[in-house]
């Protein structure tokens, strides 16, 4: 350590001492400090961020079943999955052949109707129900395509929920699910 | 400012005061004696208006916080509650209601008032900015707010505003899911929005501060836009502004009573009268009068451009056109300040109003037909007035010759 005498205040208030050596050790140790000061603030403000992610609870509602059996050829029905609502739909086979019929250079987020759906069970559409641009939820049996019409901002979806015409960039999200029987589905 | 202080303390009280903490030396200079130029019209009332307006929502607010509870299953009946059982609770929610709407229209006179007289130019550029910055704020707070009484415009507007940040690459789904605090708009939604609603006008507030100061460096512009250059030019602001303000909030205050005595639900949507439903979405949703012009950008583009599809472009040109005003102090080339010596851009000016209030019109009308076709052409026309408009008139624009002083353009040549 130098001697008290040796260190003068500089003209930008900063400490310095005559020898050199000292200065760059005085250096490491206000970047040393700093740098520490500074995780630690981050260490402080993640929790304080954190906490605004989803709780415990509401990732509890993550996986449901639901029974097809009730729901007629050309029918939907709107069902909650982790407070989102989800169409399922039961297709017509004009439906299913129009989604078919149509070339994949027509799309703008391009998918085969067989990708929409599962295999064994392409009269199913089931998709989340919120359109792919700002969330809103679709009017089914609407739109130009015999699909779904957003009325927020007028995104048209085909009858196998693949964007078509409108400001939305993607097909309507298909949610995990799976067949456990004919009549009954697992999503999540 | 010292030197506008004629403060001497009158007596042994005031004298020690103003030895440890000069509060009233500092209220004579900067409210009573405060030089503001003599011509102001009053279009610059709409200072203290504003003033005013956040008075009366912080005020409504604070009270209606006593009765409102924020929770998914009571907040729609709780605000039913203040307008039937509450005392008086039918004209304090629907002054707080009414109130944002007016705030927003008082606030958008004083933006263009700003436009026209140049008043975002040097040395007031800090000024301008932390007007911009008090605007975004509000926008923020008014959005909040009205998303608190659950309805169905409220939820609707809670999901589509929300799911905006969705557009940003890699981090969107994230930060969507952080934001909302669940998968979908819910109960955690609701209670932040109502944490940063309380919290967010106290902000403004202290951003106003700044504002104000920024405002008593340099002092008011005026109509002319010539610089203040003797005491010939200025009046104190007390009695003269405070009595011209004060007769602008008494003229302000008549539509505004109007609306909340007679028509207090003219300026919202029936629909949210109907509680949330997170199954469906009203057949019309728009967002509330005074996010409109902005409504209409973000929904304009639906196309993609380049790599960037339509959904992040919308959003990309919806926040550019409020980030755009940060430039505008540097965008508008011209030396002078004032349209009213400014041939050229007087016009451009005024298509510029037409063209944000055609953008309003647009917001609300469906998205369909001609109504998608005119939303982008206002849209372009919005862009293309601070993009190469602006700057062009600096350069080509002659304007007409100034008046010497604030003095000679009050009295005429022979006074000055």
């Amino acid at each position: 350590m130098p001697a008290a005498s040796d260190v003068h205040r500089t003209g930008n208030g900063t400490l310095a001492t005559q020898a050199e050596h000292s200065t760059n050790r005085r250096d490491f140790i206000f970047v040393a400090t700093g740098s520490v000061a500074a995780v630690g603030a981050a260490a402080t403000i993640w929790p304080l961020i954190n906490q605004l992610n989803p709780d415990a609870s509401t990732l509890a509602l993550a996986s449901i079943e639901f029974n097809l059996a009730g729901i007629e050829v050309g029918q939907s029905v709107t069902i909650t999955w982790r407070g989102l609502p989800v169409f399922v739909r039961h297709r017509t086979q004009k439906e299913i052949d129009e989604a078919k019929a149509v070339p994949l250079s027509d799309l703008k987020d391009p998918a085969t109707d067989e990708e929409r759906t599962k295999p064994g069970h392409e009269d199913w559409l089931i998709m989340i129900a919120n359109c792919t641009h700002l969330g809103c939820v679709p009017i089914g049996e609407a739109g130009d395509f015999d699909g779904w019409f957003c009325p927020c901002h007028g995104s048209h979806y085909d009858s196998a929920g693949r964007i078509r015409k409108g400001p939305a960039p993607l097909n309507l999200v298909l949610p995990p699910y799976e067949f456990i029987s004919d009549t009954l589905v697992q999503i999540g | 400012m010292s030197e506008h202080s004629t403060y001497t303390p009158g007596t042994g009280i005031e004298k020690w005061l103003d030895e440890r903490l000069p509060i009233i030396r500092f209220s004579k200079e900067h409210l009573m004696d405060f030089p503001t130029p003599k011509n102001l019209n009053y279009w610059w009332t709409f200072g203290a208006i504003l003033v005013m307006c956040l008075v009366v929502q912080i005020v409504t607010g604070v009270i209606l916080a006593m009765h409102y509870t924020p929770n998914v299953a009571m907040a729609f009946d709780s605000v039913e509650h203040i307008r039937r059982d509450v005392n008086g609770g039918r004209i304090i929610q629907a002054t707080h209601a009414v109130g944002a709407s007016m705030f927003f229209a008082a606030v958008y006179i004083h933006i263009f008032r700003g436009m026209y007289f140049g008043s975002y130019k040097a040395p007031r550029e800090i000024l301008w900015i932390l007007g911009v910055l008090i605007f975004v704020l509000m926008m923020a707070t008014a959005f909040m707010g009205y998303v608190l009484p659950w309805g169905q415009m409220s939820g609707w507007a809670a999901t589509v505003i929300t799911n905006i940040f969705a557009a940003i690459p890699v981090i969107g789904n994230p930060l969507l899911e952080l934001l909302r605090g669940g998968f979908s708009v819910g109960n955690p939604t609701l209670n932040r929005f109502f944490s940063l609603h309380y919290l967010l006008p106290f902000v403004i507030a202290a951003v106003i501060v700044l504002h104000i100061w920024a405002l008593h460096v340099p002092g008011n512009n005026n109509p002319t836009g010539v610089d203040v250059k003797s005491s010939r030019d200025t009046l104190p602001f007390h009695p003269y502004y405070t009595m011209k303000d004060a007769f602008g909030m008494v003229l302000f205050m008549i539509p505004f009573a109007w609306f909340i005595f007679f028509a207090p639900d003219i300026l919202g949507h029936p629909d949210n009268y109907i509680q949330f439903n997170s199954q469906v979405t009203p057949t019309h949703i728009v967002p509330e009068w005074y996010f409109l012009p902005f409504y209409a950008i973000l929904r304009a583009i639906d196309f993609n451009i380049l790599f960037i599809d339509s959904k992040l472009g919308g959003v990309i040109f919806f926040g550019g056109s409020i980030v755009i005003l940060f430039f505008l102090p540097w965008l508008d080339r011209s030396k002078v300040r004032s349209g009213n010596f400014r041939p050229m851009f007087k016009w451009f000016y005024w298509l510029f109003v037409i063209n944000f209030v055609a953008l309003t019109y647009l917001g609300a009308a469906p998205a369909e037909g001609i109504y998608v076709i005119l939303a982008k052409i206002c849209t372009a026309y919005y862009f293309i007035h601070f993009l190469v408009i602006l700057p062009v008139l600096g350069r080509i624009e002659k304007p007409r010759p100034l008046p010497t002083s604030i003095s000679e353009s009050v009295l005429g040549k022979s006074h000055a």
